[in-house]
């Protein structure tokens, strides 16, 4: 029986093994999580029951029977706490056991289809001050909201763009906090022009845009003021975020001169969009293509042969379409095709919520002017603490032109995140003292061989125990 | 200010009783809810900040919350490097923050490259 | 002026010659296929070592070019100004340990020879070691103690040589790829055809690290250079507890070596920015740049053998890079022996950072015909053990 193996075990992995499971091959899902869901659907623990945490979440029931689905089947192998730290070649290098631990199982997967839905995280632009304890991703808030019933703090901002703000906005009212503002910097005629000029393709994705929009009309509406063509352009606070700087900025998101208002409040929420998790799908060989996604034909095939992609890997797009790209890529990684009749409905939604991805990203895409609002002091490199005038002067003096170089002579994306946070902005900022605008090495900050942190302890261990020979035969 | 659990009678979700746990954060009790992180169990107390920045000494506590940017690093029964966001508390844990100072911003570049 | 020079490569090697060249007056433009120190020089340590190194003429290079160094940092900054990121000049010392009786026997050996040839090499009894480096293991029988050995970040130490030489007047042309040579009418070499356009000059340097083989073919002349990869771990970052430059004994063994295999020796040390950096591997397999588990599983599992606290450190990140290697093991400096204005500065494997001052020192000399500090015969590109190789492997 062929086996595929799944890794992320959010809407599109969890879609992909039960479409897998139908089509007759064994699964085995793993995921760094103590528990299946990904970022939309994370939950509470089961140590803290409620009865009504489907409030907190939308498609609830969705999650609750594919879960039940995979969980009861006993040719569906979830493995939870799954950290996959390495790919080379077609072995798939696993730690299982707790997050950062030292110790713990180390397992090596080779299946002859593998199918990567790893997800995306937080884009959050550099602004001054945004290392104040205060400052979350928007996607770390509503983490702490879905998965702890966290509230980021009393009276909190939520600034950045794209569609995910309100339901960021919404988990916090819901929590009880004061949401003083929402700040969109696309401007509203953009938003109408992208929302509106062809009305039919809305109303065939007419569940993201009930979810969207009832995100604005529902109970709480009237409690998040929602504001476009603004930004937090700067956070201020001794310790703690104390306040925030919103400024009006024009289409390339520069900030316009004297609109500054100062807002004093607890926290802030950030997201600017979303930044795919490519290291596993490069690792394994999988073409990245020019909007820096992992490059998939109709049936969900990456480059390399055998390997498939589901998910915000492929385009941001949301649980809709996360769901589509997983049922097909399980589906043909078992043997299928995504011709098959039963791909139909998968392929018409994959469709749609692919234009509908489209327009968000031209109506919500990064401003190429937002580096304006940065001060020589402002930090872009959090973890090694490189400021944005040590990041020019060091440009200016070397007259480097590769991110290779670049990166060793600043220390920028060197520390412990590998420029998960700041590597793409980097990449930016060091690009503008490049004629042509961009650096010419081809090096990305998207490519970590090693995936994850692994105790040289754990390294050391010889993989001879029969457990772990065992599972590398997955075929 | 800053950071709260959302109280269990006044959440809309109704949570069920949970357990109470006791963890040591630099020395000082603090409870939370069996289930959640150390961050969870930090923030719910209004710790928002266990960790100084090498260079510049500055205060630094959850970022991303999920697993991305490890900003919230903390040494838990004498292992460093555990991101709290991550970590599941446990009864007992001794939370110590990491205080690598100083570390010069001179002398700070070496290192080899990436 | 004294004429025009091409130099293929702007790695350490090609940049340390434009810097020299450039400032004896020559008209310098130097040339790389991408971005400058992208490659091998972006992709190692800056261990600057006689440790490493038994008698002979290499050593007497490491030696000399280690005199260089300790100069060329305020040199440097004077040339490229104070804006410019420290090379990190730092003269660490280094420990080498032994782990058992006959570990303890061959390092006593080689050290009493590096020390007829002038190394400061001062045996450590195993409590001498510890006692300068206290997370050593216990179980280490021996150590030696070379108080010159010294490092510098690479990267940086690269581009400040092209900085450097750029304030001198050298042209810098990146993303530029040398395909072939430049012939004047009498059939001589006269310059290079790229990617870019011809562009002519009196002669034409192959400092072209791992590639310097290729290159030297393209350009019409022999030279038998090729990859030989290595991988190496970073840490994160953490108070630091390693003081030295730390090694096991096997890393004298692998340097010289011919085995194609799998092969690591334990280099450890600690970086100014905390974070600690383990090398390192050594495998023939051309210019795969794929990971290897099993390589950065060897090199940890002899790291924790040295220094046992490390089993609980965390790795962050491993990258690995193309030793540029000479048959004979030996760097490769001065003129193609049948092409007339094409030179080589090529072949240095593991110890290019170290001797890059020092070979473009040599380089200058030849090619402006004066008598170089070191005797430049053992270099030479026509030497009788590098065409021994050479023809035993065509
Ligand atoms: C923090 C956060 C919160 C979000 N909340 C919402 C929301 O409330 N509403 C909304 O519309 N959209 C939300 N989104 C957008 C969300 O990304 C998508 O809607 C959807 O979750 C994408 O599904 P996916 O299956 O592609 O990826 P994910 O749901 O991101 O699933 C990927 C899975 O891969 C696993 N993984 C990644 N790398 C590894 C590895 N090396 N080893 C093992 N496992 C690995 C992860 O643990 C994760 O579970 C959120 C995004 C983020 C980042
Ligand atoms: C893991 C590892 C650890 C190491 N540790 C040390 C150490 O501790 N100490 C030490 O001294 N050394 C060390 N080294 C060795 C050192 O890095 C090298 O000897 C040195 O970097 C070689 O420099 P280079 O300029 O010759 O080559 P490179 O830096 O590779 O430069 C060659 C340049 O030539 C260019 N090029 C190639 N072909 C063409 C073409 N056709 N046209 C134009 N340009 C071209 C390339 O793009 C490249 O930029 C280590 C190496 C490795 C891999
Ligand atoms: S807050 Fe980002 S890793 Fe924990």
């Amino acid at each position: 029986m062929k086996t595929v193996l799944i890794i992320g075990a959010g809407p599109a992995g969890l879609a992909a093994a039960a479409a897998a499971r139908e089509g007759g091959a064994r699964v085995v899902l793993l995921d760094s999580a103590e528990d299946v869901g990904g970022q939309y659907w994370r939950h509470l623990p089961a140590t803290r029951p409620a009865r009504n945490e489907s409030l907190l979440h939308h498609g609830w029931s969705t999650f609750r029977s594919l879960r039940e689905r995979l969980e009861g089947d006993e040719l569906c192998e979830i493995v939870t706490w799954a950290h996959v730290w390495a790919i080379e070649d077609r072995n798939i290098h696993v730690l299982v056991g707790e997050p950062d631990g030292t110790n713990r199982d180390a397992r090596v997967y080779n299946a002859a289809a593998v199918v990567m839905a790893t997800g995306a995280y937080d884009r959050t632009l550099p602004i001054p001050g945004w290392e104040l304890p205060g400052v979350f991703t928007a996607g770390g808030a509503q983490a702490l909201a879905k998965g702890e019933r966290i509230a980021v703090g009393h009276r909190v901002v939520v600034g950045g763009a794209g569609p995910f703000l309100l339901p960021v906005a919404e988990s916090l009212v819901v929590a009880g906090s004061t949401v003083v503002g929402v700040y969109e910097a696309s401007h509203a005629r953009r938003l109408l022009g992208t929302w509106t000029t062809r009305p039919w393709e809305l109303a065939r994705t007419a569940s993201k845009v009930t979810e969207m929009l009832g995100y604005v009309s529902n109970h709480v509406r009237h409690r998040i003021p929602y504001v476009t063509g603004r930004a937090v352009t700067a956070i201020q606070g001794a310790d703690r975020v104390e306040s925030v700087t919103v400024s009006a900025i024009d289409r390339s998101w520069a900030p316009i001169a004297g609109t500054q208002k100062t807002i004093d409040v607890d926290a802030v929420c950030l997201g600017h969009g979303f930044t795919p998790r490519l290291e596993l799908p490069i690792a394994a060989g999988c073409r990245v293509n020019a909007r820096r996604f992992i490059e998939v034909d109709e049936d969900q095939r990456t480059s390399v042969a055998g390997v498939f992609a589901a998910g915000e890997i492929t385009g941001i797009g949301g649980v809709d379409l996360a769901l589509a790209e997983g049922a097909i890529a399980g589906h043909v990684a078992a043997g299928g095709a995504a011709s098959d009749m039963q791909m139909r409905q998968h392929r018409v939604r994959r469709r749609r919520f692919r234009q509908f991805a489209a327009r968000i990203e031209s109506a919500h895409g990064i401003g190429e002017n937002w580096s304006k609002w940065l001060t020589d002091e402002t930090i872009i490199c959090r973890c090694e603490e490189v400021s944005f005038g040590r990041l020019n002067s060091v440009a200016e003096a070397s007259q480097a032109t590769g991110l290779r170089s670049l990166k060793l002579l600043t220390r920028a994306g060197l520390g412990i995140c590998q420029g998960r946070v700041c590597g793409r902005s980097v990449e930016e900022l060091l690009g503008a003292h490049v004629p042509g605008g961009r650096l010419i090495d081809g090096v990305s900050s998207d490519r970590r061989p090693i995936a994850t942190p692994i105790r040289l302890g754990e390294l050391a261990q010889e993989l001879d125990n029969p457990a772990h020979l065992e599972r590398t035969n997955t075929k | 200010m800053g950071t709260y659990r959302v109280a269990a009678q006044i959440d809309s979700i109704a949570p069920e009783p949970a357990t109470v746990i006791t963890i040591s954060v630099d020395g000082v009790a603090v409870d939370g809810l069996l289930g959640q992180t150390l961050a969870g169990v930090m923030l719910g107390s209004d710790i928002m900040a266990w960790r100084n920045t090498s260079f510049g000494d500055q205060p630094r506590g959850l970022f991303c919350g999920i697993g991305i940017c490890f900003e919230c690093l903390v040494v838990v029964n004498g292992q460093r490097d555990v991101r709290a966001c991550q970590r599941r508390a446990a009864s007992g844990d001794q939370i110590e923050f990491h205080r690598d100072l100083p570390v010069h911003v001179e002398d700070a570049e070496s290192e080899g490259p990436s | 002026m004294k004429g025009s020079v091409i130099i293929v490569g702007a790695g350490i090697i090609g940049a340390a010659c434009a810097r020299t060249l450039s400032r004896r007056g020559l008209d310098v433009t130097i040339v790389d296929a991408g971005a400058s120190a992208g490659a091998t020089s972006s992709s190692g340590e800056g261990n600057l070592l006689v440790s490493d190194k038994g008698p002979g003429a290499e050593l007497e290079l490491a030696q000399h070019s280690l005199r260089l160094w300790r100069t060329l940092a305020p040199t440097l900054e004077s040339e490229i100004g104070r804006d410019f990121p420290s090379v990190e000049f730092e003269r660490k010392g280094g420990i080498v340990a032994a782990l058992d009786a006959q570990q303890s026997q061959a390092l006593d050996l080689f050290a009493d020879a590096q020390r007829r040839a002038g190394v400061d090499a001062q045996r450590l009894s195993a409590d001498e070691a510890r006692y300068l480096e206290p997370e050593l293991s216990p179980a280490i029988s021996s150590g030696v103690y070379y108080p010159e050995d010294a490092q510098v970040q690479p990267t940086i130490a690269a581009e400040a040589f092209l900085a450097s030489a750029r304030a001198a007047g050298t042209r810098v042309l990146v993303n530029t790829v040398v395909t072939g040579p430049l012939i004047d009418a009498d059939g001589k070499l006269a310059g290079v055809v790229t990617s870019s356009g011809n562009l002519a000059a009196d002669d034409v340097v192959v400092a072209a690290g791992p590639w310097a083989g290729e290159v030297a073919q393209v350009l019409g002349g022999t030279l038998s250079v090729g990859p030989r990869k290595g991988f190496l771990l970073v840490t994160s970052r953490m108070p630091r507890r390693i003081f030295h430059k730390v090694y096991d004994a096997d890393y004298v063994g692998a340097v010289g070596s011919d085995n194609h295999d799998l092969q690591t020796s334990t280099v450890i040390e600690s970086t100014a920015s905390g974070t600690v950096l383990i090398g390192s591997s050594r495998q023939n397999v051309g210019f795969d740049s794929g990971l290897d588990v099993a390589a950065l599983r060897k090199i940890a599992a002899k790291a924790v053998r040295l220094m046992p606290f490390l089993l609980e450190t965390s790795v962050i990140r491993a990258y690995c890079g193309f030793r540029p290697f000479a048959r004979d093991h030996v760097p490769v400096i001065g003129p193609d022996p049948a092409v007339p204005g094409l030179w080589y500065a090529a072949g240095h494997e593991g110890a290019g950072i170290g001797l890059a001052p020092a070979t473009a020192e040599m380089l200058a000399s030849l090619m402006l015909g004066e008598s170089p500090a070191v005797a430049a015969a053992p270099f030479a590109p026509g030497r009788a053990p590098l065409a021994d190789s050479l023809a035993r492997t065509t």
